[in-house]
């Protein structure tokens, strides 16, 4: 393989068998200093480096292959559909779902999620229904079920945290109601790294026949994912943030739901037959894939699981456990500096609070440094407002950070504090 | 780390963590929001004119170190200046804090040099004028001192 990834179907899931250098070595970008320091970059919740082989990728479709999908009948365009639906299966097998057309490809999570809130909850929610959410969302698994409930009379429910940062799981249940429609919740916060207990709460849910989206924008590139033992019904991620380009993502529904559902986007590919009379729309998944999709996006997507699954899920997940427990040691020695979020289930996510200091101050420093850490609200101002401060910082893990790294950031974050003279 | 001590000097940091005039103003006759969306800064400018003369000024809000620094030398700085010089102090402080103007440092400006250090951080100028947009917001049509930019 290009990545010079050693496979071993053997190697135990353990964080020693795991070569972090060698992984470092396929990512071109970490090897460029930011003002005189090498780049230290912890900003993956956001969005990830790319590796070698996805860029080849990309570059071998319109190097190579440059050409429409679908309905082509030269050669290029035979060799560019194979290698789109290719991806399609890859994406099949990445997330253990039952058959090929359950996968569509979108453009993110927030289109996967728009795509949920239009085309399948929208015809169900009558006036005095429920959605159901949480408190620790994205903007994006909030604002679409916002519009939808304004435009059907539905309620929005939302269930509460702890101090913790965890879904106060009785009252999730309590909140479950004979109206609620539909639940959505993130499997992991990409404000506080809390992995949500997500097959007790589709088991609840099912329980009174509430299907469940699942927003797994930051679970993707960290867990193992089984759509079929989480039994969710719907499940979203983006390229972006596991590796792959900006502008594609995957969205997977149960065949069976997605079938009685009606289009997103009306266009070319998505229609069997038109005339001004009747449209006949086309089987799954075209009938929510209209018009030219992301074609190379969907390719280096393709590319990016493949390298992911050469890594191994499981080491990753051991890697970057054993990381983020090592980071969260090296964070806490630092003078005065408060977590935000400490559940006991987390994923690759550091936020925190330095009091007297304002994030945006402490990102500049750190950026001096070469380290990129993201300081804001992360899109999700409830969660701010939950804990109580405008903005944290957050660092966020990848495949290819390590302890050094996490040791800078330590250090770092003390020059914060030398600065502001505490 | 000297690049870093030249953004926060002495003066901001003092400044951000004890702002000077940062109270509302009861009997303001001009006040304003500002809001950086970037990174969630807020900021409320208070203002009691006599006749052109600023009489009294304040602010309150939650920010960065520079912007609230930035906010409370303004209010210092304006206190007894006539909207025309506050209205030419603005204009020479963005010169000094995008580095327009190498010599920018002019006397006039006074300790707001002390944000010179911004020009070498063209992310935070909207920190460090947010509390001067936001003054200028709440002049807004008040005898055309204010221009736009
Ligand atoms: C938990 C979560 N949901 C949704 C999104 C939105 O993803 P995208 O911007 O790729 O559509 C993000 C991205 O920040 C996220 O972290």
């Amino acid at each position: 393989m290009s990545t010079g990834i050693a496979r071993n179907a053997t190697t135990p899931a353990t964080a020693a068998a795991y070569d972090v250098e060698r992984v470092r070595r396929d990512f071109p970008a970490l090897r460029q200093q930011v003002h005189g320091h090498p780049l230290i970059y912890l900003d993956n919740a956001a969005t990830t480096q790319k590796p070698q082989a996805v860029m080849d990728a990309l570059q071998r479709f319109y190097l190579e292959e440059c050409s429409n999908i679908h309905r082509g009948v030269h050669y290029l365009s035979q060799q560019a559909t194979e290698d789109y639906e290719a991806t399609r299966s890859k994406a099949r097998r990445f997330l253990n779902a039952r058959q090929n057309r359950e996968i569509l490809f979108v453009r993110g999570t927030t289109e996967a999620l728009n795509l949920v809130a239009h085309s399948f909850a929208r015809p169900r929610l009558r006036s005095g229904d429920e959605v159901l959410i949480t408190h620790m969302e994205h903007h994006s698994n909030i604002v679409p079920w916002q519009i939808l409930c304004q435009e059907t009379g539905a309620r929005l429910r939302v269930a509460p945290i702890n101090d913790a940062g965890e879904l106060i799981v009785e009252e999730f249940e309590k909140l479950l109601g004979p109206r609620t429609r539909v639940v959505s919740l993130a499997y992991v916060s990409n404000a506080l790294g809390t992995i949500n207990p997500v097959r007790e709460l589709v088991r609840m849910a099912h329980a009174r026949n509430v299907p469940v989206v699942l927003d797994g924008a930051q679970a993707a590139p960290h867990l193992k994912v089984d759509v079929q033992e989480l039994d969710c019904d719907f499940f979203t991620l983006s390229g972006h943030k596991m590796y792959a380009p900006t502008g594609i993502g995957v969205l997977y529904g149960k065949a069976e739901l997605l079938e009685e559902m009606p289009p997103y986007q009306g266009g070319g590919d998505m229609i069997r037959s038109v005339t001004f009379e009747k449209t006949l729309y086309n089987e799954l998944p075209f009938k929510f894939e209209a018009g030219t999709p992301n074609i190379a996006g969907t390719i280096g997507l393709g590319a990016a699981m493949d390298y992911l699954e050469e890594l191994g899920r499981e080491n990753i997940a051991a890697y970057e456990q054993e990381l983020l427990d090592y980071g969260t040691r090296a964070l806490s020695r630092v003078p005065g500096l408060r977590m935000i979020g400490t559940a006991r289930e987390k994923a690759a996510v550091l936020s925190f609070d330095l009091p007297g200091v304002h994030p945006h101050d402490v990102g500049t420093i750190l950026d001096r440094e070469g380290i990129a850490v993201r300081t804001g609200h992360h899109c999700a101002q409830p969660v701010m407002d939950r804990f109580g401060v405008p903005a944290t910082s957050r660092a966020s893990l990848g495949v290819y950070n390590t302890r050094e790294e996490l040791d800078a950031l330590a250090a770092g974050l003390r020059k914060v504090t030398e600065i502001f003279g505490r | 780390m000297n690049d870093l001590r030249e953004l926060y000097q002495e003066m901001i940091i003092d400044h951000g963590r004890r702002p000077r005039n940062f109270r509302a103003l009861a009997d303001a006759d001009h006040d304003a929001q500002g809001f950086n969306p970037l990174c969630g800064d807020k900021v409320t400018v208070y203002l009691k004119l006599d006749d052109d003369t600023v009489r009294d000024i304040s602010f309150q809000g939650s920010g960065c170190a520079i912007s609230t620094a930035s906010a409370s030398l303004m209010t210092e700085t304006l206190k007894g200046k006539t909207l025309a010089q506050a209205q030419a102090l603005f204009e020479k402080f963005h010169r000094l804090v995008t580095g327009e103007n190498e010599d920018a440092a002019a006397p006039e400006l006074g300790k707001l040099t002390a944000l010179g250090g911004v020009r070498d951080y063209p992310i935070r100028v909207k920190c460090a004028t947010l509390a001067w947009h936001t003054l200028k917001a709440a002049l807004k049509g008040y005898r055309e001192v204010v221009s736009t930019e």
